[in-house]
């Protein structure tokens, strides 16, 4: 594996230079520690996928299929006749470059191609060259290029170094997406054969086996059980869980990070005591076992295939609604595509929380509610006894995940949470420019947060966790709160690195950690074994507040 | 010559070369021509190009809804927004109109825009942080440009009607309410070169712009400097007779076109660039215009969870069924006390399911 450089060595290397070569010459180098690893055939043909072949990334032949270029022009003309976005986005772009400087992978790189207006013009270079006749005629003049393999391989290059964050969609005045180009994008790379391990194995094992880490349902079972044990070990308290149970009143849905690995499994307890305290008629599934969908970072179609399975399983346990985890990317497809791509929803019912009554009139065609809102509803009609205090040696700041924020809009829910389970004074927020629709993303969203890519993460996670180091520094911050299992996975390392002093958690680990039971043994650390702080020493420490 | 000179060069070459065709046009009387029958292909080729580009657009699909959403969503009650919330993430059709209203009137996301910096800062372990602030001269710039050049159209219908409609006169007589010199200076004419002179000064100096301009983004920038030097030119300098003109003009206009003699050059060279502007307009960036009205990142109403969104190409998809699961796990997850369908002794009695299911739409 690549040797990662210092982070002050790092911060050095991030020159805002252009090359003294026009764009069109300059070609990606294939740096160890800057691009992702070729997809294993085994993958691929899990899941009918074309051309699994054995190839690497670095290899001068990539061994494409002999007709790779008609696939390709085939399949960008399928698109254009497809999307009314990537035409759109295609012709109407005037490079006016607000979206340059807006990226996190540009500000982490300085490499002019990770600005969006450029990483879009290495497309539509294509579209503009194949599918226009001012381009036939005037070549470069209007930045129209030859498709070869050297664009393919720049392809690859740097639409893995786009998250589909959108930020720089935000700040473009006619609303150009490079998320939207990243996904087709990605959907033409695929359909040569060119894929990325970690999202293809992420996928097969999905696929067949019900979740991203390919946990057997048995095994699958075996983690949340433990989980609950830990819930009773720390609290006295078992969280009763149950899979697959038909009848139940809700399907309880949750990204597999959750339950993968710190810190994530702490909130996978929160949401146990969560739902044991207000006795909830839940059950999760073995089936429909993964919240988020690697599948939608290849192909619109393979995400809508991981998806299906959440409708169908709430279809087959007979459920009146599905409740959602704290997962990003998994609430853009919810959100935005689930019910368009497999639904109506029509076999379930308009969700309504069985504790206050409350019609959930945002998602009534969707039938699922995102656990934040569900648990923000709980806390406004006084139905959970919280302690804030137990979560007095938490000094938090909110990041916003990229998906929720953008796709969605779910900005305050987190944050009404937040206030009710940590002490006054503990909760303070990055500075504007970085945090709600103007977050920065965690640098390795999208399927890119595999191993040998920790430079390019650790630089596209850059502008993140300056924000970070600036609330540490100034406010004593200790810990980033998120509600995205993928940012719980990829900011410890990103924190370590950049920001040590700075920890991770979910924001239902610190729901978790604030319930009163009436029944719990006496509390004197939270759900990870760290000493409470003002516990302990004296008796009747947990006074209503 | 290098990528970035090479396509300022050839867009300047572009402009400086119409001009000379116009010229020499007008020397060797072509007047017909320059004044008639390219200014009505012109038209027509800007009215059919934009019509067939905005058809092709709106005839392509929108399978999703995906709309940027730069607010609070429509959640609980309690959860208030304010106008300004609402209108950046719309949950009804009237505050999507407003989005695109204040997106296409104000330039909305413009106005959000930011500049980076990287500053060394020793104090810090890594050696360096990153700033933020917010940039309204793009923004400015932008809509100086927009609404100057949106004027001078307007302006100009005096020369294409009789008699002038009130609002035009109106019109420039505000633009014209600074009155330090004579004959009347507009303002719009004034601000649109000096925008201009902005927009092209800051594709030149910023770096990172000029990596990524094209003769493309040059051309209709010295296309429409030309036009509106001409036009300051004609006005203020060399003058022309603005009788003919609107006499030629009001011949274009009501289908009766007529040449009057003794027009200068400089008018016909105006013209001409102005009728390149309009053939172009179709085959370029410039198509922005009419676009930001079909952006499904903002013309769509962020209400996905609340009404189904149809897309007209959905179609079945082969997926990994509950069956096929259990039925390869039946055993263990018997075993492990997760309910199943059919239990393992059923199982063994009846043959295998099929592995693979087309999913039913």
């Amino acid at each position: 594996m690549a040797t990662l450089p210092k982070p002050e060595e790092l911060a050095r290397s991030i020159q805002y230079r252009v090359p003294d070569r026009g764009w069109m010459e300059v070609k990606p180098e294939f740096r160890p520690g800057t691009f992702l690893n070729a997809a294993s055939p085994k993958w691929l043909e899990m899941v009918s996928y074309p051309f699994p072949r054995e190839w690497s990334v670095p290899d001068e032949d990539w061994q494409l299929p002999d007709n790779w270029k008609e696939i390709i022009l085939e399949g960008m003309e399928d698109r254009l006749n497809r999307f009314r976005t990537l035409k759109l986005f295609f012709d109407i772009c005037v490079r006016c470059g607000a979206c340059s400087d807006k990226c996190h992978f540009f500000l982490g790189t300085g490499d002019p191609k990770n600005m969006p207006v450029l990483r879009a013009e290495l497309l539509r270079s294509i579209y503009k060259r194949y599918f226009t006749r001012i381009g036939k005629a005037l070549g470069d003049l209007v930045g129209a290029r030859d498709l070869d393999e050297s664009v393919i391989k720049e392809w690859f290059y740097y639409l893995h170094q786009c998250t589909e964050c959108r930020r720089c969609s935000l700040f473009c005045p006619y609303g150009i997406d490079m998320a939207e180009l990243t996904i087709l994008g990605r959907e033409l790379l695929s359909s040569i054969g060119l894929n990325v391990e970690w999202i293809m194995a992420s996928v097969g094992s999905c696929y067949t086996r019900g979740s991203h880490i390919g946990a057997t349902p048995h095994a699958y079972k075996d983690m949340i059980d433990f989980f609950a044990e830990e819930c009773e070990r720390v609290t006295g308290i078992l969280p009763n869980v149950t899979y697959n149970r038909k009848g139940a009143e809700i399907l309880f849905i949750a990204p597999s990070g959750d339950y993968f690995a710190d810190p994530g499994t702490y909130t996978y307890m929160g949401y146990l005591l969560l739902f044991e305290y207000i006795g909830l008629d839940y059950t999760i599934s073995t089936y429909a076992a993964e919240g988020g969908n690697f599948g939608y970072f290849i192909s619109h179609e393979m995400g809508k295939r991981l998806n299906i399975k959440m409708y169908e399983e709430a279809k087959r346990l007979g459920v009146k609604w599905i409740l959602g985890g704290e997962c990003g990317h998994m609430w853009r497809v919810c959100n935005q595509y689930m019910t368009t791509w497999n639904g109506p929803a029509d076999f379930l019912e308009e969700p309504v929380s069985p504790i206050t009554g409350t019609k959930f009139e945002n998602a009534k065609a969707h039938k699922m509610v995102h656990i934040t809102e569900f648990t923000a509803d709980l806390i406004r009609h006084g139905k959970l006894r919280l302690d804030p205090r137990r979560n007095a040696h938490i000094k938090l700041t909110f990041h916003d995940s990229c998906n929720p924020a953008r796709a969605m809009g779910l900005f305050e829910e987190p944050r009404y949470i937040i206030k009710h389970v940590l002490p006054e004074g503990n909760f303070v927020e990055m500075p504007p420019n970085t945090i709600r629709e103007k977050t920065f993303c965690c640098g390795s969203g999208s399927g890119v947060n595999a191993d040998e890519f920790l430079e390019i993460r650790m630089r596209g996670g850059f502008p993140r966790a300056n924000a970070v180091r600036y609330v540490h520094e100034k406010y004593g911050v200790n810990h980033l709160g998120c509600i995205c299992a993928i940012d719980r996975a990829v900011f410890p390392p990103l924190l370590q690195y950049w920001v040590p002093e700075v920890d991770v958690t979910g924001i239902h680990e610190l729901v978790g950690n604030a319930l009163v039971f009436d029944e719990e043994i006496e509390r004197t650390t939270d759900l990870r074994d760290r000493d409470l702080v003002g516990f302990g020493e004296e008796e009747g420490g947990e006074d209503e507040e | 010559m290098d990528f970035c000179k090479r396509q300022f060069t050839a867009a300047l070459i572009a402009v400086l070369g119409l001009i000379a065709v116009a010229y020499v046009g007008v020397k060797a009387h072509l007047q017909p021509l320059f004044g008639v029958v390219i200014p009505y292909l012109a038209l027509l080729l800007f009215f059919e190009g934009i019509i067939y580009r905005v058809i092709k657009w709106a005839r392509s699909p929108v399978p999703f809804r995906i709309p940027t959403t730069a607010s609070q969503h429509q959640s609980h009650p309690w959860i208030k927004r304010n106008l300004g919330e609402k209108l950046d993430n719309p949950s009804t059709f009237p505050y999507t109109v407003g989005r695109m209203a204040l997106e296409i009137l104000a330039f909305r996301s413009l106005f959000r825009n930011l500049r980076s910096e990287l500053i060394e800062t020793p104090q810090r372990p890594e050696g360096a942080k990153l700033v933020y602030w917010s940039y309204k001269w793009l923004w400015l710039g932008a809509i100086a440009f927009h609404y100057a050049f949106l004027t001078v159209v307007l302006r100009h219908l005096r020369f294409f009607t009789d008699p002038v409609p009130q609002v035009i006169n109106k019109l420039a007589e505000v633009d014209g309410f600074v009155q330090f010199f004579v004959p009347t200076v507009y303002l719009s004419g004034v601000v649109l070169v000096v925008a201009l002179l902005y927009l092209l000064g800051r594709r030149l100096t910023n770096p990172y712009l000029r990596y990524i301009s094209l003769a493309s983004d040059y051309f209709p920038l010295f296309l429409i400097l030309g036009i509106g030097t001409t036009g300051i030119l004609m006005r203020y300098v060399y003058r022309v007779d603005i009788t003919k003109v609107k006499e030629l003009a009001l011949g274009l206009a009501t289908l009766n076109p007529v040449i009057p003699e003794g027009i200068g050059t400089l008018f016909y060279i105006h013209l001409f660039l102005v009728c390149v502007l309009l053939a172009y307009f179709p085959f370029s960036k410039l198509l922005h215009a009419p676009g930001v009205f079909l952006s499904p990142t903002r013309n769509l109403t962020s209400n996905s969870r609340m009404v189904m969104h149809i897309n007209p190409w959905n179609y079945p998809v082969k997926f990994h069924t509950y069956m096929d699961q259990e039925n390869e796990y039946r055993e263990a997850m018997y075993e492990a006390g997760i309910p199943v369908e059919i239990e393992p002794e059923t199982a063994e009695e009846t043959e295998p399911e099929t592995t693979e299911t087309e999913g039913e739409e």
